[in-house]
């Protein structure tokens, strides 16, 4: 799979090695730390499993609740990593080009459903709900990146970070304005309502997830071999280890930008409609949640590199649904899901504090 | 250092400046007063005067944008009427307050504390504002808007606040009152239904850590525990979460009879969609609470809703019912362009009705037209309100500032709701008056 970070900086590397050396009780700390958090999981697993309080179909029922979250993550994962690849910025407005994207095909989805043709040639409908969603997300994306971002290619990358943020909030208040703040219910078809499941397996699976699973790793198949095997995937590897010798050697950087910007759009806009289609409802904050989860997850999984995106959502998803009832039931902690984000971030600390770079990222200690 | 030689004199004209100033303002003040009961000038919190021919100011705190602007455009629209009817017409034009005309300064509360604390920073900045009618959510309120407001003797008259800390003695600001009714009610009046109606032995509750939710379920546990049935998962969500798969999934490993969700709309649709969607939860009743209840529920939750049970003050139950159906609800959707968005558009009414009978109880005319209300009497004028007749019920404020304490709330079964789109009569399928001292005493046993 490809890793679109490079190769580290040998004098960063060298800085961070000194560091160790100067202050061997950061190094102690680490493993004190360490073996704590072992402990605490080790113990309370075991507590857990012991008191039986769930039994085994309950356990796979976390796991695949836990796995279709993370694909709805991985995807959106994926936009951040792609654009961290080649600019090196956190695109904090990914969340609300997935919005975007959602509620686009909002508007075909509800047609299709009051006409009827939603249930009646449902794999028609979906198709041209998806482009239809891709297509919107990946014009917002695109939009983004010529605005927002391309003017201030050269300024500190504390500036773009920034712009990010505040286009995030310009999106989310468009959205506001143009759709008003309520829920809309987002109309499913009858094929891949909740109540429809497939058993594969002997595990039995709502269709809508089986679809989530399905797509992620499509996705991530597809991006990894496009990444790799073509001539754009190249173009698109050359930018991310050097913008200026990509440059020289004729490959267009700004092409280049785009269409990594395009693919997040895409890839954003799938998972819009997959997120619609799951909970059945869209309104114009939709994006947060999800975007802070995927961007935590490109962490996780080691931002810049594709498998680290769809790795640290199948982590995250699982962790947010396994976690709880796993690690915390055994201490008898009366609500253990309302300590979810604390699950979720003690470990992305955790892994930033042990691997900087994230699961599969490279150790360069890059901080934005 | 030879300027020092002027601070002295400088500082004692000052002084003399203020003094004087002081002076001519309470002479006038006092000279003219109708009443001459109140010095303004040394009453704790002094008064706000209303030059002649300016407008009396009250504020508005209300969730007016995001996921809960149903709520407090539901409850504006109940104060924009009651200024409305203060000539008692519905006529489309405001009418006056001892000859002065009503201002509003709508802030929003964001459903939020943050938002809370925000809005009545900037209203308790305006020393005009008389009283201020929010907030939507109990959680902008509790220890933000009631400490800001009241710190500076601003009365804060709630609509839809439910929360029973609000008005717990300990947790209640002496200038906070509402009309809504207290949770201790609700929860004891659901928990009534479950174990009566539904024969329910074992619950789980789930809140979203607001106050509002987290208030009912803590009743409601408190009550269900106390009236023999077994509380077996109390768990928690993020309100800003979708996935709450999990969770369900937890709970439905004891297969309780009953889950109590008193959330808000979107979150409401998803808990119940989700639940649907497992399949040892099937034989388990989803009873949720008024919170849930906004125009676009039913088409949210779509068929989920089916079967699930919702408490909300008894809508055909006010004791003004006739003039709320023939005069009010008209007037309202004339106003709206819509039914009803939420529930606590009377509850609104009544609160504005309420503070203007206070104000017109203690405001001081003075002899240039102008007008001087003076802050801790109106906050006592309040307090006092025995009997006041509103729409939803006859209002007797607490010592703590609970206005409506004796209550009448139902609990509908889906799709038969009196929001938008709902099938049936819009009746309760049960219905329970209690008053607050009794919802108290069994919550605390």
């Amino acid at each position: 799979m490809a890793n679109m970070t490079g190769v580290q900086p040998a004098p960063a590397a060298a800085a961070s090695l000194n560091r160790y050396a100067r202050l061997p009780w950061r190094r102690i700390i680490q493993i004190a730390l360490a073996i704590g958090i072992t402990l605490f999981v080790v113990v309370g697993s075991f507590r857990t499993l012991q008191s039986n309080t769930y039994d085994a179909s309950t356990w796979k029922d976390f796991v695949i609740l836990g796995v279709a979250q993370g694909g709805i993550y991985a995807l959106i994962a994926l936009g951040y990593t792609l654009v961290y690849g080649v600019l090196r910025m956190i695109n904090f407005a990914h969340g609300e080009v997935f919005m975007f994207g959602a509620f686009g095909s909002y508007f075909f989805a509800t047609a299709y459903a009051s006409s009827g043709f939603l249930n009646r040639n449902p794999v028609v409908a979906l198709a041209i709900i998806f482009l239809v969603a891709m297509l919107v997300s990946c014009s917002v994306a695109l939009l983004l990146e010529r605005v927002a971002y391309r003017p201030l290619r050269n300024a500190p990358r504390l500036v773009p970070l920034i712009t990010a943020i505040g286009a995030s909030l310009f999106l989310q208040n468009t959205a506001f304005g143009l759709w008003g703040p309520q829920a809309r219910a987002y109309p499913v078809p009858n094929i891949l309502s909740g109540d429809q499941t497939w058993t594969i397996l002997g595990i039995t699976m709502q269709r809508i997830q089986v679809v989530v699973i399905l797509t992620a790793i499509i996705a991530v198949a597809c991006l990894s071999l496009f990444v790799s095997k073509t001539k754009a995937g190249r173009s698109i590897r050359a930018v991310a280890q050097d913008r200026e010798i990509a440059s020289l050697m004729g490959i267009d950087v700004d092409r280049t930008i785009m269409l990594t910007f395009a693919l997040g759009g895409l890839l954003a806009g799938v998972a819009g409609v997959q997120f619609g289609m799951t909970f059945g409802q869209v309104h114009p904050y939709i994006g947060f949640v999800p975007g802070i989860a995927a961007f935590t997850a490109s962490v996780l999984g080691g931002i810049g590199s594709i498998a680290g995106a769809a790795l640290g959502g199948l982590i995250l998803g699982l962790l947010e649904s396994v976690g709880p009832p796993l690690l915390l039931t055994g201490f008898h902690i009366p609500s253990p899901f309302q300590l979810k984000p604390v699950i979720t971030f003690s470990v992305l600390v955790l892994v930033l504090i042990f691997r900087p770079g994230g699961i599969l990222g490279s150790d360069e200690p890059d901080k934005v | 250092m030879q300027h020092r030689r002027w601070v002295t004199p400088i500082a004692v004209i000052g002084v003399l400046a203020m003094v004087a100033a002081a002076c001519s303002k309470s002479s006038s003040t006092t000279s003219a007063a109708s009443g001459g009961a109140v010095d303004c000038t040394t009453v704790q919190f002094g008064c706000v005067d209303v030059p002649a021919g300016a407008p009396i100011q009250i504020g508005t705190l209300l969730s007016v944008s995001g996921d809960n602007a149903n709520l407090g455009q539901d409850s504006l629209y109940g104060v924009q009427l009651a200024l409305d009817y203060l000539d008692k017409t519905f006529d489309g034009k405001n009418g006056q307050i001892d000859g002065h005309d009503v201002q509003l300064q709508n802030e929003d509360d964001k459903c939020s504390s943050e938002g809370g604390q925000a809005g009545s920073t900037k209203l308790a900045a305006n020393t005009q504002i008389v009283a201020v009618i929010g907030t939507s959510c109990s959680g902008a309120a509790l220890g933000v808007a009631d400490a800001t407001l009241g710190d500076k003797g601003i009365v804060l008259f709630s609509p839809s606040n439910t929360n029973p800390a609000l008005t717990a003695p300990g947790t209640h600001n002496p200038f906070y009152f509402r009309t809504a009714h207290n949770d201790a009610i609700q929860g004891a009046v659901v928990v009534d239904f479950a174990t009566q109606q539904l024969s329910a032995k074992t619950a789980a509750t789930i809140h979203d850590e607001t106050p509002y939710t987290e208030g009912l379920t803590t009743v409601f546990g408190q009550d269900f525990t106390a009236a023999g049935g077994t509380i077996t998962d109390a768990e928690a969500i993020n309100s800003a979460d979708s996935d709450f798969k999990p969770v369900l999934t937890k709970i439905a490993q004891n297969a309780p009879d009953v889950i109590y969700m008193p959330d808000y709309t979107a979150q409401c649709a998803l808990l119940l969609q989700q639940a649907k969607q497992i399949p040892q939860l099937a034989n388990t009743t989803m009873i949720g609470s008024d919170g849930c209840f906004s125009s676009d529920f039913i088409k949210l939750a779509g068929s989920a809703i089916n079967g699930s049970y919702f408490s909300s003050p008894d809508l055909s139950a006010f004791s003004n019912a006739d003039f709320y159906k023939n005069d009010f609800l008209p007037a309202y959707q004339k106003l709206a362009g819509s039914a009803p968005l939420s529930a606590f558009h009377a509850h609104a009414f009544d609160a504005v009705n309420i503070l203007v009978q206070a104000i017109e109880s203690v405001a001081i005319k003075n002899s240039d037209g102008s007008l001087s209300i003076p802050r801790s009497a109106l906050r006592d004028a309040i307090q006092n309100t025995t009997d006041f007749p509103g729409i939803v019920t006859n209002y007797t404020c607490s010592s703590t500032g609970d206005c409506a304490t004796t209550v009448v709330i139902g609990v509908y079964k889906s799709p038969n709701l009196p929001i938008e789109g709902g099938k049936g009569d819009g009746k309760p399928v049960f219905s329970e008056t209690k008053t607050l001292a009794s919802a108290l005493g069994t919550s605390s046993s």
